[in-house]
């Protein structure tokens, strides 16, 4: 096993009774890459995230993040998750939701940072109003904020561009363009191909629960974006 | 403070300021035990010595269906916007989650018992009050029983499409032995008995069961949240 890598997963399977979701899936990426995970709607990128952020346990296998396993305590500390759900509680304001995961997350100032967040993602003027009176495109931006307000070394995106509004995929994309220059780790499921090969440094597609191509991120995939799948998946 | 409290306290907080906001669950169980209390009144004879004796089953068979609309909230909250994914996912350990949610459940549910007191009394014309310390302090262990029990059938059922009706098949069974001795001790401490003899090993019975379901929870939690 690389000591060095970000992220290790060894000969991993998820079976949902009788049904693979992951089959054999291994696979190593060193700190500062940016994975995009493609393939087909179930063909178990989710069921892959679920297992990497720790919300869900391999049937087989193994999961390293940083060395240790994704279930220990101080492991989740360094990963941020987007998911399909926002995670985002509407029944408080934008600044106590920040707040709650700031703490904890053991954020020292938590409502600096809350505070903070709510400033890049252009929410600062609503801090104090109820999330239920947000519009979609806000929700969203706050759900990117509750994502990186505790910094994490390794970020866990599912689909995140998907059903984003203009303004969200640009806060959205110039995070992750700072995550990538100040060196985190990023691991984005996606069906949105070009935004995410222009900022992927290395690329996985998953086909059937298999992992059907791993490698880096080559010029002819951004020039052509469904070459990946013409040539390792089922078109 | 040590982590697990801190966390615990930050969970406890968060479910508090949402219920009291939507107070969802507090309208549903405060109205719905008030109902009960009051068709019972219609049933038995408020003016009979004979109340005095059943006040504790009555109440304690009041408490328990009004809980069960609380704790069926406490996980089913986390379901809108994947919440639960954020919670499980965050560094917080499934034991301080569980326990911040069963404190805030406690809370929740203290306080509808300590409204449908002065309920009671008036319906059914009991003076409840006579050893208040003493009623309190029963109040909180059996009600600490049915929370911990119920938020972990609430984590064990939360994706279950009918978890309103699992939640009271799997709680009341298992909740037979504490509710007994909530049953007994508020009947006794009603009509003005002292808690010695009989009464007291039905109080250690209910500490007993308090210390190893609180315990029991706390270590398979974590079990129940990743799958």
């Amino acid at each position: 096993m690389p000591s060095s890598a970000a992220l290790h997963v060894d000969q991993v399977y998820k079976f949902f009774g009788d049904y693979p979701a992951l089959r054999d899936v291994s696979y190593s990426l060193e700190p500062g890459a940016c994975l995009a995970l493609l393939g087909r709607n179930g063909a178990g990128k989710t069921t892959l995230l679920r297992i990497l952020s720790g919300l869900s346990k391999p049937s087989k296998g193994q999961v390293l993040v940083f060395g240790h396993d994704s279930r220990e305590q101080a492991t989740r500390a360094k990963i941020g998750v987007l998911g399909h759900g926002i995670a985002i509680y509407d029944e408080l304001s934008a600044v106590e939701n920040l707040k709650l995961f700031a703490n904890l997350y053991g954020l020292s100032n938590p409502q600096q940072q809350a505070m903070k967040w709510l400033e890049r993602t252009g929410l600062e003027r609503v801090a104090d109003s109820l999330v239920r009176e947000f519009s979609r495109g806000m929700r969203q931006r706050l759900a990117v904020a509750r994502a990186f307000i505790h910094e994490p070394s390794l970020l866990l995106l599912d689909e995140p561009f998907t059903a984003l509004d203009d303004r969200a995929i640009a806060v959205l994309q110039s995070l992750l363009a700072d995550a990538k220059k100040d060196g985190r780790t990023i691991v984005m499921s996606t069906h949105q191909l070009r935004e995410a090969l222009e900022l992927a440094t290395d690329v996985a597609l998953i086909n059937k629960g298999k992992l059907a191509f791993k490698g880096e991120r080559t010029q002819e995939m951004v020039d052509d974006p469904a070459y990946i799948y013409r040539s390792y998946g089922d078109l | 403070m040590s982590l697990f409290f801190r966390q615990s306290m930050t969970v406890m907080v968060k479910d508090l300021r949402s219920e009291f906001r939507s107070k969802e669950a507090i309208n549903a169980s405060l109205s719905f035990a008030i109902v009960i209390l009051l068709m019972f009144s219609f049933a038995f004879d408020p003016s009979s010595d004979a109340i005095k004796e059943m006040s504790g089953g009555l109440l304690w068979i009041v408490f328990a269906f009004a809980g069960a609309l609380i704790l069926n909230r406490s996980f089913a909250r986390e379901l809108a916007n994947d919440c639960l994914d954020a919670l499980v996912s965050s560094p917080v350990s499934g034991a301080a989650l569980f326990f911040g949610k069963s404190l805030a459940n406690l809370v929740l549910l203290v306080g509808i018992e300590m409204l449908c007191f002065p309920v009671f009394g008036i319906f059914y014309g009991v003076e409840w009050w006579k050893q208040l310390d003493s009623l309190f302090l029963v109040v909180v262990l059996a009600t600490w029983g049915l929370t911990v029990i119920g938020t972990m059938f609430s984590a064990l059922t939360v994706n279950l499409r009918l978890r309103e009706l699992m939640l009271p098949m799997l709680l009341y069974p298992m909740m037979i032995p504490a509710l007994m001795a909530a049953m007994q001790l508020t009947t006794a401490l009603i009509s003005g008995q002292p808690l010695t003899g009989d009464a007291y090993t039905w109080l250690r019975l209910l500490i007993g069961f308090d210390i190893i379901f609180t315990a029991l929870s706390l270590a398979l939690v974590e079990t129940v949240l990743v799958r």
